[in-house]
């Protein structure tokens, strides 16, 4: 009963749409595949996946640092977190775009305690759009995945590191080789949905004029003021980003959980080929 | 080969070995009884320095245990000095403390490899020897979680052993295992005694005690209570709570 109510609902809901003519779908389906829109597209990707990189990387190191003895890594570490998760990342975007170029007018790499510059370049050339949106991304993102890791680091039975412990391997062979590898279980999922909500954070970035899929929909726009027809094509792209992202996710997680469970559930795919083909027998995973 | 001597330890406010001296020479197993929350597990746990000590000695092989001393003073090792020394003593543990994550074989030689340096090659070939020593050689691919308990300990012990340790530290080793699976460890342990291998074993098995033991040391509320030869501390014991213990577990 409950579900025929919401299935009228939802068809006078999508007859209110169609009616109200309120984008025109050919205008719709015309910039969908537009060139300008297609490299957006692209640039989402691009400073996704790379802001996500930046952020695994930092949230391990992170994570490390805040678990260990030493109070100067922990409390760096800490003093990290608190800042980069307290802030907006708007903010911090737009910090590195606008505030930092002003501040310090070079960006130079040179040896520590010499005179030799190993590179050297003015700032606001070096701070670009990409540079911007990829140090507010990545390093806000790292604030999260450390938080992340080290759950998924203190999950791992201390048994595990008193038998390594015990074997003489010392504690960053113990990190590497036993503890990390078993927290990766614990690290996937949630990983999976920080990166499916990067793609959409992504879209930030638009207001360091980084050309990714908003900004280059936005532009179009200004300029034909077709809003909800090209605001329509860029949800569109997410939702295909995110749609792809969550089936990826779900394969990486069925990997990794090799060795907790002795049989994995059938895949999607799998159930749909058993059901296809009756008289075929059960398609087993082991292991 | 193990020299205790004096040896406090506390964990806060409670004081769980309260003095302890033992002595256990090459080629000897040693079995320590005890009630549970006796110290008899952390006991063996400071020998291998999981567990800080608050005073005393411990040695092994000659070699002060987590400690150098100068002077009149002990300093604590770096961690790289406690690696080696932790990697001449094999300990096998009541949860076995396999790495799921690796084969039963991948178990075996990844101290070796890592930490010892030997090539893949060689430790696979010496870890094949290893599995076929504890009747597990058809298991090395197999990931622990398909294999049964005893199997597991099993694999605990050859991993162990990979390292050449001087000493093999038994922390309740059946404990968590089936009553139908504790024969095939045990019989792995009393091979390995015949072997000469130096063994101390906390454990209930008294039949084991019995027929495999050098000494037995009884322990309670941190202390040793009684030690000797099996036939005296568990035949014949003299003090109120080893019997009191005895007719309990018998």
């Amino acid at each position: 009963m409950a579900a025929a109510v919401l299935l009228g609902l939802l068809a006078l809901l999508i007859r209110l749409i169609v009616n109200s003519r309120f984008a025109d779908f050919a205008v719709v389906r015309h910039y969908l595949f537009n060139r300008s829109i297609l490299v957006g597209l692209r640039n989402t990707l691009v400073i996704s996946v790379l802001a996500q990189m930046v952020g695994i990387t930092l949230g391990v190191t992170l994570s490390v640092m805040r678990l260990s003895k030493n109070p100067v890594l922990s409390v760096t570490s800490w003093l990290y977190i608190w800042f980069f998760r307290g802030t907006p990342v708007l903010v911090q975007l737009l910090f590195w775009f606008n505030a930092v170029p002003q501040v310090f007018k070079t960006f130079a790499v040179s040896v520590p305690f010499t005179h030799i510059v190993l590179y050297q370049k003015p700032m606001v050339l070096f701070m670009t759009s990409f540079m911007a949106a990829l140090l507010g991304l990545g390093l806000n993102e790292g604030a999260y995945m450390a938080e992340i890791v080290r759950a998924a680091i203190i999950s791992v039975d201390e048994g595990q590191t008193e038998a390594a412990q015990a074997l003489g391997m010392r504690s960053g062979l113990i990190m590497r080789r036993v503890v990390l590898p078993q927290a990766m279980r614990v690290i996937i999922p949630p990983t999976g949905n920080e990166f499916i909500s990067m793609l959409k954070t992504s879209s930030l970035a638009s207001v360091v004029l980084y050309g990714e899929l908003l900004r280059r929909a936005s532009d179009i726009y200004s300029t034909n003021l077709r809003v909800v027809e090209l605001l329509l094509d860029a949800s569109i792209w997410y939702l295909v980003l995110t749609s792809i992202a969550t089936i990826g996710q779900y394969y990486l997680e069925r990997r990794f959980a090799r060795g907790a469970s002795r049989e994995l559930p059938l895949t999607p795919l799998q159930r749909i080929r058993r059901n296809l083909v009756p008289g075929r027998p059960w398609f087993r995973v082991l292991r | 080969m193990v020299d205790v001597q004096g040896v406090h330890k506390r964990f806060g406010r409670l004081e769980v070995l309260r003095g302890i001296d033992l002595e256990v020479h090459r080629g000897e197993v040693m079995v320590i009884l005890g009630p549970s929350g006796s110290g008899k597990s952390t006991l063996l746990r400071c020998i291998n320095h999981l567990e800080k000590i608050d005073a005393g000695r411990i040695s092994v092989d000659g070699n002060l245990v987590g400690y150098r001393q100068v002077g009149s003073r002990n300093y604590e090792l770096k961690e790289k000095e406690v690696a080696q020394r932790r990697a001449e003593v094999g300990m096998v543990f009541q949860r076995f403390n396999l790495f799921p994550h690796m084969t039963a074989l991948g178990n075996i030689i990844e101290a070796p490899v890592r930490v010892r340096g030997a090539s893949r090659a060689e430790a696979t070939k010496r870890g094949l020897v290893l599995l076929e020593r504890v009747g597990l050689e058809e298991k090395a691919g197999a990931y622990p979680s398909q294999l049964s308990g005893g199997q597991q300990q099993r694999v605990a012990i050859a991993r162990a052993l990979a390292m050449d340790p001087k000493l093999m530290l038994f922390d309740e080793p059946t404990s968590a295992l089936d009553p139908e699976l504790v024969g095939d460890v045990l019989d792995v342990m009393r091979a390995l005694s015949g072997e000469g291998m130096t063994m101390m074993v906390v454990t209930h098995e008294m039949g084991f005690a019995r027929e495999v033991a050098d000494q037995v040391v009884f322990m309670d509320g941190g202390v040793i209570v009684e030690r000797g030869r099996p036939a005296e501390v568990i035949g014949a014991p003299r003090e109120a709570r080893t019997k009191a213990f005895l007719s309990k577990v018998l």
